[in-house]
Formats: C-alpha cells, sequence, structure tokens
C-alpha cells in the first residue's frame, strides 16, 4: 500500500460541503426531535393516522434535543436550515459543473453492475467487478442520499408554509403527512450516517483521511 | 511514511476542527445560551423578512374544507393566559367595545352588533398549531380590513397591534397578512357566537397565521409605526408565524 502514489480524491469544496453538512444535519435533526415534542403523533387533532410511528406520545431524551423549549428549538431549526440548504446547493452546483456527478449518480446502466457488487460481497462472485471512482453500490447509496437530503428539504418547506406553498404540501399528502415524510427521513439519514461510518473505519480508514485532506492513499484507488 | 489504512494524529486534529463546532452546540446548553440565542432570535427577523416578501401572498386563499371535515370541538383545543393561571377563561368586561385606532385619520369604537353589520366573511379552514397539530373549525367575522377602511390609517402606519383582557395577551401583526382577504375579526366559531373558551366576544382568526397569532378576548386594533412583538414572540417564538 505505502508504495502507492496518494491519488487526489476530493475536492475542497466536497470536503468542505460533506462536513458542513454533517454538523449542519446533526443539529436540524437533534432540533427536530426538540420540536417533535411537542405535539408527539401524526395526523390532525383527535385523530392520530395510524402510521408507524414507536416514539407516539414520547419526547426524545435530552441529549438528543437541541433548544430546550418549542420556541429554542424552532429558532435553531430556522437558524441552520439556511446554511442546511445553501450547503446543499453549493454540492449540487459543484457535481454539476465539475462532471462528478458522472462517477457519483447512479444511472439505469448502473443496475448490472450494482447485481455484479452485491454476488461479489455475497461470495457468489470470486473477482471485484470493474469500477470507477465509487463501485455501483456506492453510487446507488450516494444518489440516495442527495435524494433524501432534497426529500427532507421540500418536505420541511411544505410544513413549514402549508398554504403559501399548499401545491407542495398537496405533493406529500397534506400537511399531516408531509410532517410524518419529514421525520421518517431523520430515521433514515440516521441509518445511512451509522453504516456509512461503520463501513468508512471498518472497511476503508484511508477515505476518512481523504475526506479531510483531499489525497487518498489506501487500498481502492480510484480506477477513473 | 507507512500509511496501514489508519488515521494519524494530525488527522485526529482536523477531525477535532471539525467537530469543535458541534460540541460548542452541545456545550452552549439548551437554547444556545447567552452569545447564540440572541443571535438565533435576530436570524429570525430575516426569515420573517423571507416570510413577508417572498412566501406570503396577498390573494392566495388558505384552503376551505366542507362542514363535515370539522374536528368534533370537544377534541379542538383551546387556551388562555387566564386559563393557565387560573382554570378560567377571561369574562368579558359588560360595557365591552373594540377600540380602532393608533395612527389612523378616524379611530372609533365598535360595538359587537356594529361589527355585525359590517360585510362578513365565513370560512371552514384548517387550524395550524405551532405544537404541530391541526384541526378544522368554521369561522365568521368581518375582515380586517373592512374595518381598516372605516378608520383610514396613515400613510405612515407599517403594523398593527391587537390586544386583549386575556392576562396582557396581545400580538403584533404585518400589514399585508393583516389586510388578507381572510384576516377576520371573528365573533362565531361552528355557526354559533364564540364561547368563552373560543376567545369571545371577539377573536383574530386567519389560516394564513399559526394559532398563537390569533388573538382572543380583543379590545383593540391599532396601527403602528413600530413593531411590536406579542406575548409568546417577546419570549422568543418566530414573529411571523405565517403558514
Amino acid at each position: 500500500m505505502s508504495d502507492r502514489p496518494p491519488v487526489k480524491r476530493h475536492h475542497g469544496i466536497v470536503r468542505l460541503t460533506h462536513w458542513l453538512t454533517a454538523i449542519l444535519l446533526a443539529g436540524m435533526i437533534a432540533s427536530g426531535l426538540q420540536i417533535y415534542g411537542a405535539f408527539p403523533h401524526f395526523g390532525p387533532r383527535g385523530a392520530p393516522y395510524p402510521v408507524p410511528n414507536p416514539w407516539a406520545g414520547d419526547a426524545f431524551p435530552e441529549w438528543a434535543r437541541l433548544g430546550g423549549w418549542l420556541a429554542g428549538g424552532l429558532n435553531w431549526h430556522f437558524g441552520l436550515a439556511w446554511p442546511f440548504v445553501i450547503t446543499g446547493l453549493v454540492y449540487f452546483v459543484f457535481l454539476a459543473l465539475s462532471g462528478e456527478w458522472r462517477s457519483l449518480l447512479f444511472r439505469p446502466r448502473d443496475v448490472r453492475p450494482a447485481i455484479d457488487m452485491q454476488l461479489y460481497y455475497l461470495r457468489l462472485r470470486r473477482e471485484h467487478p470493474p469500477q470507477g471512482k465509487h463501485n455501483a453500490l456506492q453510487k446507488a447509496a450516494y444518489t440516495g442520499i442527495l435524494v433524501l437530503g432534497t426529500v427532507s428539504v421540500l418536505s420541511g418547506f411544505a410544513i413549514y408554509k402549508p398554504v403559501q406553498l399548499s401545491w407542495l404540501t398537496a405533493a406529500f399528502g397534506g400537511y399531516e403527512l408531509a410532517r410524518y415524510w419529514h421525520f421518517v427521513t431523520v430515521w433514515i439519514f440516521v441509518g445511512f450516517t451509522l453504516l456509512h461510518v461503520a463501513l468508512v473505519l471498518l472497511v476503508d480508514r484511508a477515505s476518512l483521511r481523504a475526506m479531510i485532506t483531499g489525497w487518498y492513499r489506501g487500498r481502492f484507488p480510484s480506477h477513473d | 511514511m507507512t500509511d496501514r489504512g489508519g488515521v494519524s494524529r494530525r488527522d485526529f486534529l482536523r477531525l477535532g476542527l471539525a467537530a469543535g463546532p458541534a460540541s460548542l452546540v452541545a456545550a452552549c446548553g439548551w437554547d444556545g445560551g447567552p452569545v447564540l440565542e440572541p443571535g438565533l432570535r435576530a436570524f429570525g427577523r430575516v426569515n420573517d423578512w423571507v416570510g413577508e416578501k417572498i412566501f406570503l401572498s396577498k390573494t392566495r386563499l388558505a384552503p376551505a374544507y366542507p362542514v363535515s371535515a370539522r374536528t368534533p370541538e370537544r377534541l379542538f383545543p383551546a387556551y388562555s393566559i387566564t386559563w393557565n393561571r387560573k382554570r378560567v377563561y377571561p369574562e368579558a368586561p359588560p360595557d365591552w367595545t373594540l377600540e380602532v385606532g393608533g395612527l389612523v385619520r378616524s379611530p372609533t369604537q365598535l360595538t359587537l352588533e356594529m361589527l355585525g353589520g359590517l360585510p362578513r366573511v365565513s370560512y371552514t379552514v384548517k387550524h395550524h398549531c405551532v405544537e404541530g397539530w391541526t384541526a378544522i373549525g368554521t369561522w365568521t367575522g368581518v375582515p380586517v380590513s373592512v374595518v381598516a377602511e372605516l378608520v383610514r390609517p396613515l400613510p405612515e402606519a407599517r403594523y398593527l397591534r391587537f390586544d386583549s383582557f386575556d392576562g396582557g395577551y396581545s400580538n403584533g401583526w404585518d400589514l399585508a397578512s393583516a389586510m388578507h382577504p381572510q384576516t377576520i375579526l371573528a365573533y362565531a366559531f361552528n355557526d354559533r357566537p364564540l364561547t368563552r373558551q373560543r376567545g369571545a366576544p371577539l377573536r383574530l382568526y386567519s389560516p394564513i397565521k399559526l394559532g398563537y397569532k390569533l388573538t382572543k378576548y380583543v379590545t383593540s386594533m391599532s396601527f403602528t409605526r413600530e413593531r411590536h412583538g406579542g406575548y409568546w414572540e417577546d419570549q422568543g417564538y418566530p414573529w411571523l408565524a405565517g403558514v
């Protein structure tokens, strides 16, 4: 490994927006859990929807909340929301202009390689399928998280302005369901992050360093 | 230097720099502490501006629901400051009138009968509480814009202020939201005169604001140059609260 020359893996904008998003998302989730506690149900008053919610009627533990009370949670949430959205937009613009989207976005042509990759992981295939900067399963995960981020922002606007943006709120099935989908995105974010961090630490620690310095000198060099 | 795929000390330092702000947030405690909390509130003014100038439409109406969609009244929450303190809803003084004044050409006082004689609006709409619940009800009353025409605000009037006889409860409003066709001084809920728990004899209602902006037990409506906060707004709740 040490004889491989380091390769430039991540542009400064990618590293900056990655870590900013990590911090801002943590704050958005913690303040969101504070807000949730004011009415820990989904659906209209007196007739909650039968949506799956293991936290129905419960407040989240104090360590998981930010804001202290409803107004504090709201102010954190609305204060971090714009930096979160702007950080995401900066990243999207970078993806589009740099051409980086080609090596990151999952497209129909990635379906077959994704199956091969899964077979390899299941040890039903011997050799590692050829890949670019990311393998097809990584592309699926990273594309999925971009879609998730977009859905979390749009459902957030749907419950922020359900009258002024009533078309958007209607697209999520109305205010009560938009609030539910907004909540569901939290748990997908949490699940993704746990898996993402676990894979980095267990499989490819050099990629953590690459996301900090930009340079990668590990086992899985770019095939680009 | 060998690299076994691990993380160097320098990398930990860099990671620590990134994690710094996150731990600062945790260490600052519940609402941001004495430094960040006022900053977050000040940023709320930006959101108020965006909410009023970009999101708010002067003509877009909140969706109307059929009467059959009404929330059962016993499930439609009601609160008042007096109730929170003494477990009774405030009672209107016998000589109650609505005072309309401030920066206007012809200030006036209106009785409930006079208000009943003005053009009326009635709608069945969804109520959005800041807590996250919703409920549907029918509200009937006089558009605030109709009352404004009676008193003819002066050009320097930029905000409205509503006061009540409910333990000092009050709200400041932007004019654009107040002049919206669905913003009314309501005297009836679900086709019957307001009860004491709903804000009798008169309350502010609008489906384009969160519930805490809708002053109950209204005593006066005055046009102002300065932006008045409000009972919850002064404690940190967002001022515009437009939905």
